[in-house]
């Protein structure tokens, strides 16, 4: 089977579910129902674009296939953002607060912190990113440890609607944010459009890309601010997904059996989608709620991941 | 700095560590043998205790993250990479749901259980697949860990059980009374056998080829490894909690400044981890005296700034 039969077979499967999700049980009022689940659709294909692609830069960049991008502390900033807001102002701020100001307060503090920390790490030559990797994850538990304080104390309702946060969800998106979202990542993928043909040097790793002529840290420094933005508003839009950029750049490896990133990207971004609109519609569907998105994609994949591991083993 | 500077500052923290707390017991009391009953009853059944607990889970959790990072050849590896955590997760869930009415220790008996059932998985796991990549050590760690995290999450989610579930993992050392901490007594001789290996280890971690061609059996050791790694940590992750920074950022801070050398680097590592928690635990119960801040805090603030500057100064340098 080649690399594009396996890209065709991904792209269908995508389709079908998200057909499945857009038109099993859609009642009578297909006029209302329709355009709302479009939206969805469309924040599924934004978040699970932008999250397998950050991801797969990422894992390029750092030459460790066991990370993803919030490693450096992004998730945790965001849940301790949230945890902030209720904490000091109660969990009415966090609900009724304006949709807007939320996704750019953020995404913006996101971001902040992100540039300050290649600001404090990747100002002078050479190959820091083992120390930013470090900075970042010590960054990243302080973070923790001062939310998961607050959580302890905190009373059991108001925790509940911090949980809520924790889990992303795809049911409420917000119509401005999404084609605020749509604009930024469209902005993003056309910078990176200029760094597309180094990646594949890149991943030889730092020593052979500058012998073969590539401009090793500046591109790596642009590489790591896209993949900030992408992640700093894929959470900010829907919430935390930590665990899908690594089941995905994962599997997209042990499905396409190529190192190719023209062939990994589209992969692991037609995977995402796939396996984000399957867990939609057993959330929806199946479970009616009562369970979250990231649940069933950790089972699911996670298995997958290890089935496709012992199965390849086995015609060895 | 020395060895034996650290073990000095190591001793004189654990002096203190008995001697700060609530009800008022001085040196001078014990060293004139004139404890009332009550102070011999606090210094036998809270202060040694907390004491012994804290110096087990700061050696403990920092020697075993070295040696997974050793074996994985993988820096951002952490013990609780190989799905013990997880498994330990799912069987709190379980004595939570099913046994309610169990006492602690029983609870933790329980989970332990779990934890071990899942590194067993693990390993069965790992050996199917053969060793083609070091990576897929941790990854199939990660994922398998993911897996049962899931159905943990999805049966807790269903029964409001998060908050709970997170409190019992978070570290604290304020409960550590006589009764409570004995499981963790498992680790310390898993912990010698740890230190016997070091050498192995090293050669271990320089991959499988290498280290066939030394001599060495390869896979044995990479199994004890693990099983070590997965006992100590699931030891004293359900007794205390889990501390942040000793299992990934203490290892690396050590093989940056002392390589990777695990004879030499581990009792380094593993004083330096013990140093670290009785530091964070002795001003988390000065700074609001006579109330304590659960050490989870202080280890997060305190440590994030000690490391930092670790960081940054070796990088300047």
């Amino acid at each position: 089977m080649n690399h594009t039969w396996r890209l065709g077979i991904l792209g269908i499967l995508a389709v079908l579910f998200i057909g499945l999700y857009m038109f099993i049980d859609i009642g009578p009022y297909w006029d209302y129902v329709l355009p709302r689940r479009a939206k969805q659709v469309l924040a599924i294909v934004l978040v699970g674009g932008a999250i397998a692609f950050s991801t797969v830069v990422f894992q390029t960049i750092t030459n460790n296939r066991i990370l993803t991008p919030s490693i450096i502390g992004l998730d945790a900033l965001y849940m301790l953002i949230q945890t902030l807001i209720v904490f000091v102002f109660g969990s009415m701020t966090l609900v009724t607060m304006n949709a807007n100001i939320h996704f750019l307060m953020s995404a913006g503090l996101m971001v902040v912190f992100a540039s300050f920390l290649f600001r404090l790490l990747l100002k002078r030559e050479g190959n820091h990113i083992y120390f930013l990797l470090l900075v970042g994850i010590i960054f990243g538990t302080f973070f923790s440890s001062i939310s998961s304080f607050m959580e302890m104390i905190i009373d059991p309702n108001e925790f509940v609607v911090i949980q809520d946060q924790s889990f992303a969800s795809f049911n409420n998106v917000n119509e401005d944010l999404l084609m605020i979202s749509i604009v930024m990542l469209v902005a993003v993928g056309l910078y990176f459009i200029r760094y597309m043909k180094y990646l594949d040097v890149i991943s030889l790793g730092r020593d052979h890309a500058l012998n073969l002529g590539v401009p090793y840290d500046r591109v790596v420094k642009h590489l790591l601010f896209i993949v900030v933005l992408l992640i700093s508003i894929s959470t900010a839009l829907v919430g935390p997904i930590t665990f899908l950029g690594l089941l995905v750049a994962n599997i997209a490896y042990q499905f396409m059996l190529t190192h190719k990133h023209s062939l990994i990207i589209p992969g692991a971004v037609l995977i995402s989608i796939a396996s984000l609109a399957c867990a939609q519609f057993l959330v929806t569907r199946v479970f009616t709620f009562e369970t979250t998105i990231s649940v069933i994609i950790n089972f699911l994949g996670g298995v997958y991941f290890i089935y496709l591991l012992l199965k390849e083993n086995k015609s060895w | 700095m020395k060895t034996i500077y650290l073990a000095i500052i190591l001793v004189v923290l654990s002096i203190t560590s008995l001697f700060v707390g609530v009800s008022n017991i001085s040196i001078s009391d014990v060293l004139t043998l004139s404890l009332t009953d009550s102070q011999w009853q606090i210094l036998r059944a809270s202060r040694m205790p907390r004491l012994v607990s804290l110096i087990i889970a700061g050696v403990g959790l920092s020697v075993v993250g070295l040696i997974m990072q050793q074996l994985t050849r993988n820096k951002f590896v952490s013990p609780t990479t190989a799905g013990t955590m997880d498994s330990a997760r799912l069987g709190i869930l379980v004595s939570m749901l099913l046994f309610t009415s169990a006492s602690s220790l029983t609870k933790a008996v329980m989970a332990f259980a779990f934890a071990l059932a899942g590194t067993f998985v693990f390993m069965k796991i790992l050996d199917k697949v053969k060793f083609k990549d070091v990576i897929f050590v941790p990854l199939v760690g990660l994922m398998f860990g993911n897996i049962v995290g899931s159905i943990t999450t999805f049966f807790a989610y269903k029964h409001d059980l998060i908050q709970s579930i997170g409190a019992w993992l978070y570290g604290d050392f304020s409960g550590i009374i006589t009764g409570r901490y004995e499981l963790m007594y498992i680790s310390v001789p898993a912990l010698v056998i740890a230190y016997m290996f070091a050498n192995r280890f090293t050669i271990a971690g320089m991959g499988e080829d290498f280290s066939t061609n030394l001599g060495l059996k390869y896979k044995q050791v990479v199994n004890i490894g693990l099983t070590i790694v997965a006992l100590v940590t699931a030891v004293i992750v359900l007794t205390v909690g889990m501390m942040p920074f000793l299992g990934l950022i203490i290892p690396n801070i050590v093989s940056i400044y002392r390589g990777d050398n695990l004879r030499l680097s581990l009792p380094y590592t593993a004083l330096l981890g013990a140093i670290f928690i009785l530091t964070c635990d002795i001003l988390g119960r000065l700074i609001i005296h006579p109330y304590e801040i659960p050490i989870g805090l202080t280890v997060g603030v305190i440590g994030s700034g000690v490391f930092l500057y670790l960081l940054l100064r070796r990088r300047a340098a």
